[in-house]
């Protein structure tokens, strides 16, 4: 194909491995409107805006029409006009109207799409049906009134992150994008990732907001109000105020954080200093032992959840380290209310991320102590521009303050942490001068960096060979998973982040559609990092000093009660059994576990061996048969229960003795 | 034991069709054909065991107006109202029957479970006018009348094969 052409508006554009009229006509700098065409998803058709003339062939969608050479395709006739106009009219007279409280007004590809089509009246009386908006979520809001059926959601959730969360269903319509059965979000399997909300055209997804909770916090005089900054927010919100995307404006984000009120402002980046230090103790201490290697990395509280859903016989091969977030909420609460001599519940920990699922990670039960959450809200980048907006700041005139220490003291290593590939580096810039003992000036490592969806790395460190591997978009973890599982692939440390690029890719910066914003990002970090004057985690004096003074060394008890946690396997969608037989009141419960591991495993035959069973021995009326979807013991599947007792890794044999303990089926 | 049998069907089903994705219309056929409706649960496991993710499933079994999720009486009375039907009086029909079943607003199945009453576009039975289908039996050229003669008839039928059942 190449060294052809199609004339677009007459224009000679030359073929180069497009593979649709769409990006051609991109290329000739038309800029066709689309809903649902994305380069990272499959291509879908549906919205009808990138519909262009081609002699011969006659109104063909732009995203799906090959170019063939001397094509010639006109993008702009009366009667595309007319057709684009009459598809967001048809658009409006269905969509909820209340732009102006709309938290995607302004970035609303919808609203934008209207305006530059000159859409000044609508002439289809609006048919708008209102449903409730589903809040049930901690990190996103589904509006169904605002849902342009585009399916940018439906395909980043199944096909990027196969996860499969929301899907459309019903037809015609009444057709809605919606979790399975209509539950609410909250109920089933998403993991928070807010890819769904990031591709959103309209209002339909939106990350959560805490602005209104955060600003009470901060008029309440009795409370102290402490922030922390996640690295990937300091090259991203400078581009909600016209600057560009990679900007780094840690001394803007300060100055604007004490303006609106902020007690104390610190930088998460101390804490991923501090994970690189316990992080990395623990894999040494792993990899000697031939511990549960590879080593996944915690940071990413979507990657978690993905594990303890799908991969549950992996678990345990998280890393047992909070995340930074989590590490500073407990570190925060427990120093500072003996430091600033306040009571604990008086002090407000609100850290500012580029990710929604932070906002989930901070309701886990698991960080919490004395009733008091180690973290109490989580705003996006996004809300923390907000904040800023409604507080009539200047972002950008703003001059230039520091972070309060000593949590606002960071090296390098801590803030590349916002990049796919930065933790591993933050990790190595340790682990290599941990096992040889000595100092290096070098520590930049290229060959963890890059934009691949799953790198590979091989380093020689002290004699041993580590073999890492770096993921980012959690369909690249499941690929690599079912590699590590089939046995195909060895690593010893893998470094996963849900978001495509990491952090800085996260689903609560700043809306963006060009995919050069994200390299702009990361190049922002590691730009970041250079300028420091410190760039190993080991080497923060304020780190060696919390070890001296607070924590022991790493791994120590203390350490492991502020800074570690564990996981456990969990269900994917809540309350589904099934009742197999049901005997009379008061009898025996059996539920046989028919979760996909235990399946594999063979809970299918067990199941019939136990109903054979009960068949023989004339039980039928003093046990009830369940099938469930999940007892969260996948590795020693299949499970069964019977009674309270779970029994793991069941045979036949083993499920007739627990049913004989029970005292029944003796004779 | 009607449940395990049933379950065990689904197993079978699953089986027939290699667990694939690509064949979760017929084993929705299938499953629908042995419950008579598509359980929530055990949709839940189908998509565990092809593969897929429930919202998947969930939308494919919301997407054809064949399948239902909702559980369906033992007599499924659908009414056409196609064009010819609707000519011929097919909704008088449709009322006549929700009149005779004592089904109240909103309501579609009785509350025994018999009867279950619906409409359907067109049953193709366009020269047999106003025209519904009972189960797999085609009724044409029905009057109010004629249909809760039908109607009387089944109820009669099905009190006879309880007292049969009892007596045996």
């Amino acid at each position: 194909m190449n060294g052809t052409f199609v004339y677009i508006d007459n224009k000679e554009i030359p073929i180069e491995n497009e593979q649709n009229l769409l990006e051609l006509i991109r290329k000739a700098r038309i800029d066709l409107p689309t809903f649902c065409y994305h380069s990272e998803l499959s291509i879908y058709g549906a919205c009808r805006l990138c519909m262009v003339e081609v002699d011969g062939m006659g109104l063909v969608p732009a995203c799906s029409t090959p170019p063939n050479p001397e094509m010639k395709v006109r993008t702009n006739t009366g009667e595309i006009r007319r057709m684009r106009k009459i598809i967001v009219e048809l658009l409006l007279a269905n969509h909820s109207q209340n732009c102006p409280t709309c938290q995607k007004s302004t970035t609303c590809q919808l609203q934008a799409l209207a305006k530059r089509l000159g859409i000044t009246h609508v002439r289809f009386k609006n048919q708008l049906k209102e449903m409730p908006a589903d809040e049930s979520s901690p990190s996103i809001v589904r509006d169904p009134n605002k849902c342009v059926l585009c399916g940018d959601c439906v395909r980043i959730c199944s096909e990027v992150q196969t996860v499969g969360a929301i899907d459309f269903a019903y037809r015609g319509a009444q057709t809605v994008v919606i979790p399975s059965f209509g539950k609410a979000l909250d109920q089933v399997e998403c993991v928070n990732c807010g890819q769904c909300a990031r591709i959103c055209p309209t209002g339909a997804l939106t990350p959560r907001s805490e602005v209104d909770e955060v600003w009470r916090a901060i008029h309440d005089p009795s409370k102290v109000v402490v922030a922390q900054v996640a690295p990937a927010v300091r090259v991203a919100i400078g581009e909600m105020f016209g600057l560009p995307p990679g900007t780094t404006t840690t001394g803007q984000i300060a100055a604007a954080l004490r303006a609106i009120g902020f007690d104390r402002i610190y930088d998460t980046s101390f804490t991923a200093d501090l994970t690189v230090i316990e992080e990395s103790n623990e894999f040494i201490k792993r990899v000697t032992a031939g511990d549960r290697i590879p080593q996944f990395t915690s940071c990413c509280p979507a990657w978690v959840k993905f594990v303890e859903q799908y991969y549950p016989e992996f678990v345990n091969h998280l890393s047992s380290c909070r995340s930074p977030q989590q590490m500073f909420g407990a570190l925060a609460k427990e120093m500072l209310a003996s430091d600033l001599k306040v009571k604990r519940e008086d002090i407000v920990v609100v850290s500012v991320m580029p990710c929604t699922a932070k906002k989930f990670e901070a309701k886990r039960p698991e960080f919490e102590s004395d009733g008091v959450r180690d973290v109490d809200n989580v705003l996006t980048t996004q809300e923390f521009g907000r904040m800023i907006e409604e507080a009539g700041l200047h972002f950008k005139e703003l001059g230039p303050e520091s972070f309060h220490l000593p949590f606002g003291f960071k090296t390098g290593a801590g803030v590349i942490f916002g990049n796919s590939g930065g933790v591993s580096e933050a990790v190595l810039r340790y682990v290599s001068e941990k096992l040889t003992g000595q100092k290096h000036d070098a520590y930049e490592f290229a060959s963890v960096r890059g934009e691949e969806g799953i790198r590979e790395a091989k380093l020689t460190v002290a004699g041993s060979e580590f073999t890492l591997a770096i993921v980012s978009g959690l369909g690249n973890a499941r690929r690599v998973l079912e590699n590590i599982k089939s046995g195909e692939v060895h690593y010893d440390l893998v470094e996963v982040m849900a978001c495509p690029g990491g952090c800085i890719g996260g689903a609560g910066q700043p809306v963006f559609t060009d995919p050069l914003v994200k390299r702009q990002r990361t190049k922002g970090l590691y730009e970041s990092d250079r300028m420091l004057e410190l760039h190993k985690s080991q080497d923060n004096p304020y780190i060696t000093e919390l070890y001296d003074n607070v924590l022991g060394e790493a791994g120590s008890p203390r350490a492991h009660k502020l800074l570690h946690t564990s996981y456990s396997s969990r269900k994917r969608i809540v309350d589904e059994d099934l009742s197999i037989s049901s005997g009379a009141e008061k009898s025996l419960d059996i539920s046989v576990c028919f979760g996909t591991s235990c399946f594999l495993k063979g809970s299918q035959k067990l199941l019939r061996d136990i109903l054979e069973y009960i068949n023989v021995k004339e039980l039928d009326d003093r046990i009830n048969v369940k099938a469930s979807f999940c007892f969260e013991k996948c590795d020693k599947g299949p499970t069964i229960k019977v009674g309270s007792r779970i029994i793991e890794g069941c045979t036949t044999e083993k499920a007739i003795e627990a049913i004989k303990r029970e005292g029944m089926g003796l004779s | 034991m009607e449940t395990i049998r049933k379950f065990e069907r689904v197993f079978e089903i699953i089986d027939q069709n290699q667990r694939s994705a690509a064949r979760l219309i017929p084993i929705l056929q299938a499953v629908q054909a042995e419950y008579r409706y598509l359980p929530e649960e055990i949709l839940t496991f189908v998509a565990t065991s092809l593969g897929i993710s429930p919202a998947r499933v969930f939308g494919v079994a919301t997407f054809y107006s064949l399948f239902t999720l909702k559980p369906k009486g033992k007599y499924l009375i659908r009414v056409c109202n196609g064009t010819a039907c609707h000519v011929k009086g097919s909704m008088g029909l449709y009322g006549a029957i929700v009149k005779k079943l004592g089904l109240k607003e909103g309501e579609d199945s009785t509350s025994d479970m018999l009867f279950t009453v619906e409409t359907v576009n067109c049953l193709g039975a366009c020269g047999l006018s106003p025209a519904m289908v009972i189960n797999d039996e085609v009724y044409g050229q029905l009057t109010p009348q004629r249909v809760s003669d039908i109607i009387d008839e089944i109820v009669l039928k099905e009190a006879h094969n309880e007292s049969d059942a009892h007596g045996a």
